[in-house]
C-alpha cells in the first residue's frame, strides 16, 4: 500500500488519477481503517488529504452560507455554536454516528463517500439542500449531495475525483431543520430509518420544504412527495398524515436483522412526522 | 515496501519510529514504543480499549495510522499518573473496584479524564453518553460510573 499525504487538492486528484489497482482517500480514516482491518478493502494507494490547507476549517461565508473542510470532524461541528444554530438538523445527524471516540475523527464527507444508504449526515445534508465541491483532473464541479450516492458503497465520483468541500447554504430567516432516526438501542446504531426535514415559514404556513429518508432504500432519497405535502400548510394533522403517508410510500426498504420492510415503512411515516414538527418549532424560533 | 519516519510527541516526551503505513497508531504505540496500556480489544473502533487522546481530541488509536500521528501531541494512560502519584481518576477506580479483568480500564480511564477536561460537572447521563463507546463486560458500568462522578465532584472542591 502506498501512502501519500499531498498538499492541494489537485496534487491529490492527480496521484488517484494516475493510480492503478484500488485507491482510497483518507479523511477520519473510521470506515477506511476498518475496511482496511477487517481485509475488505485493501487499497494499493491510500491518500490522506488533511495535509492539505483549511481541510479542518468550518467557515461562515460573507453570504451567511457554510463551507466546511473536508477533514473537520462531527466534534468540531459540535462545538461550533454559530453552527449548531444555523442547522441544527445536520449537526444532530453527524453527532449521532458513533462514539466520542469516532466524533473526534468523523467527516461529513467521509460518510457521504463511505456510500452507506444509512448514513445519518446524508439525509440532513440532502433535506439542508447542501452541495459538495468535487475535484478532478479537468477542474472542480458543484453537485447535490443527493446526486453522491448511486447504490450501497457506490458514488458518482470518477477517477482522480474527490470531494474539496462541503457547501452548506445560508440559513436565512424562519427557517429550521431537524433529523431522527430510528435505533433498537440508545445509542451507538445505524439507523433503521432516518429522515431529514428542512422548512422555511412565513407566518405560520410552510412556504418551502425538503423531505430526506435513509436506511429505506439503495441510496438516500429526497422525498419531493413529502415535500408537497407540506408546503402551504401550517403542519395541521392534516398535512402530517399527508407527510406521513408520502413518506411510506417512498420507501423501498429491505428485510434486515435491524428492521422488517413493513416496520421500515411504518416507521418513516411516523418520524417524517415528528422532524417536520421540531424543524418547525425550530423555524418559529422555539428550542426543540 | 518503504517506511515512514515519524516524530511525534507521546505524554511530553519527543519520540521517532519508523512504520509501515498499514500499521496503526495503536500498533505503533504497543510494539515500537512498548506503550501497552493502550489494549487492542475489537480493531474496528467499537470498544474504545485503545482511547488515546490526540491533540486533546479522544480517538481510537486503532481507527488512526501510525503516520498520522507525525507532528501531533499523543497521551496515553501510561501519562496520567505523575510518577508513583496515582490520577485521582485511577484512585477512585482502585476504591470503587471500578474494574475486574481490566483490559478496559486504561481506555475508560483516558476517556473519562478528557470528559472531566472538557466537563468538570457533568451529570450522570452526560458521562454515561461520553463513555458510550468504551464497552466494559465485566463491570455492569455502574462502579465505573460511580467513580467518575465522585472524581469529578472531588476535584471541583479541590480547584
Amino acid at each position: 500500500m502506498d501512502y501519500h499525504s499531498p498538499a492541494s487538492f489537485a496534487e491529490a486528484s492527480a496521484l488517484a488519477a494516475n493510480a492503478t489497482g484500488t485507491t482510497r482517500f483518507l479523511a477520519g480514516g473510521t470506515d477506511v481503517l476498518v475496511q482496511l482491518r477487517s481485509d475488505l478493502v485493501t487499497p494499493n494507494t491510500l491518500i490522506d488529504i488533511k495535509k492539505i490547507n483549511g481541510v479542518q476549517d468550518i467557515t461562515r461565508n460573507a453570504d451567511g452560507s457554510w463551507t466546511i473542510g473536508v477533514a473537520a470532524t462531527g466534534a468540531e461541528m459540535s462545538e461550533h455554536a454559530e453552527l449548531v444554530r444555523d442547522w441544527p438538523g445536520v449537526v444532530e445527524a453527524m453527532d449521532l454516528i458513533g462514539s466520542t471516540q469516532v466524533q473526534g475523527r468523523a467527516t461529513l464527507t467521509g460518510n457521504l463517500c463511505n456510500g452507506s444508504p444509512a448514513a445519518d449526515s446524508v439525509p440532513a445534508m440532502v433535506a439542508a439542500g447542501v452541495t459538495v465541491t468535487v475535484t478532478g483532473p479537468d477542474g472542480s464541479r458543484e453537485v447535490a449531495v443527493e446526486d453522491i450516492p448511486t447504490g450501497p458503497g457506490r458514488t458518482a465520483l470518477n477517477k482522480g475525483e474527490l470531494i474539496s468541500a462541503v457547501n452548506i447554504p445560508a440559513r436565512g430567516a424562519n427557517g429550521g431543520d431537524a433529523y431522527l432516526r430510528f435505533i433498537p438501542r440508545t445509542e451507538m446504531d445505524i439507523a433503521v430509518v432516518g429522515v431529514g426535514v428542512n422548512l422555511r415559514l412565513e407566518g405560520d404556513t410552510i412556504t418551502e420544504a425538503r423531505v430526506s429518508l435513509g436506511a429505506v432504500a439503495p441510496t438516500v432519497l429526497l422525498v419531493e412527495d413529502c415535500a408537497k405535502a407540506i408546503i402551504g400548510s401550517t403542519l395541521d394533522e392534516a398535512a402530517l398524515d399527508a407527510l406521513a403517508a408520502a413518506a411510506s410510500a417512498a420507501c423501498n426498504p429491505i428485510d434486515d436483522k435491524r428492521g422488517t420492510i413493513a416496520f421500515r415503512t411504518e416507521v418513516s411515516g411516523v418520524l417524517a412526522t415528528r422532524a417536520a414538527k421540531i424543524a418547525y418549532a425550530r423555524a418559529k424560533g422555539e428550542q426543540a | 515496501m518503504s517506511k515512514f519516519h515519524v516524530s511525534t510527541t507521546v505524554n511530553g516526551d519527543t519520540v521517532e519510529y519508523l512504520c509501515d503505513p498499514r500499521e496503526t497508531l495503536l500498533d505503533c504505540l504497543r510494539d515500537k514504543l512498548n506503550l501497552t496500556g493502550a489494549k487492542e480489544g475489537c480493531g474496528t473502533g467499537d470498544c474504545g480499549a485503545c482511547s488515546v487522546t490526540v491533540d486533546g481530541r479522544l480517538v481510537c488509536s486503532c481507527l488512526m495510522l501510525g503516520v498520522e500521528a507525525d507532528g501531533k501531541q499523543i497521551e496515553t494512560v501510561e501519562g496520567i499518573a505523575e510518577g508513583d502519584v496515582l490520577h485521582p481518576l485511577q484512585q477512585k477506580f482502585i476504591e470503587h473496584a471500578a474494574l475486574q479483568c481490566g483490559i478496559c480500564t486504561p481506555g475508560i480511564l483516558v476517556a473519562a479524564k478528557s470528559l472531566l477536561e472538557k466537563n468538570p460537572n457533568p451529570t450522570e447521563e452526560e458521562t454515561r453518553y461520553w463513555l458510550a463507546g468504551n464497552l466494559c463486560r465485566c463491570t455492569g458500568y455502574d462502579k465505573i460510573i460511580r467513580a467518575v462522578m465522585e472524581t469529578a465532584a472531588e476535584l471541583r472542591e479541590a480547584s
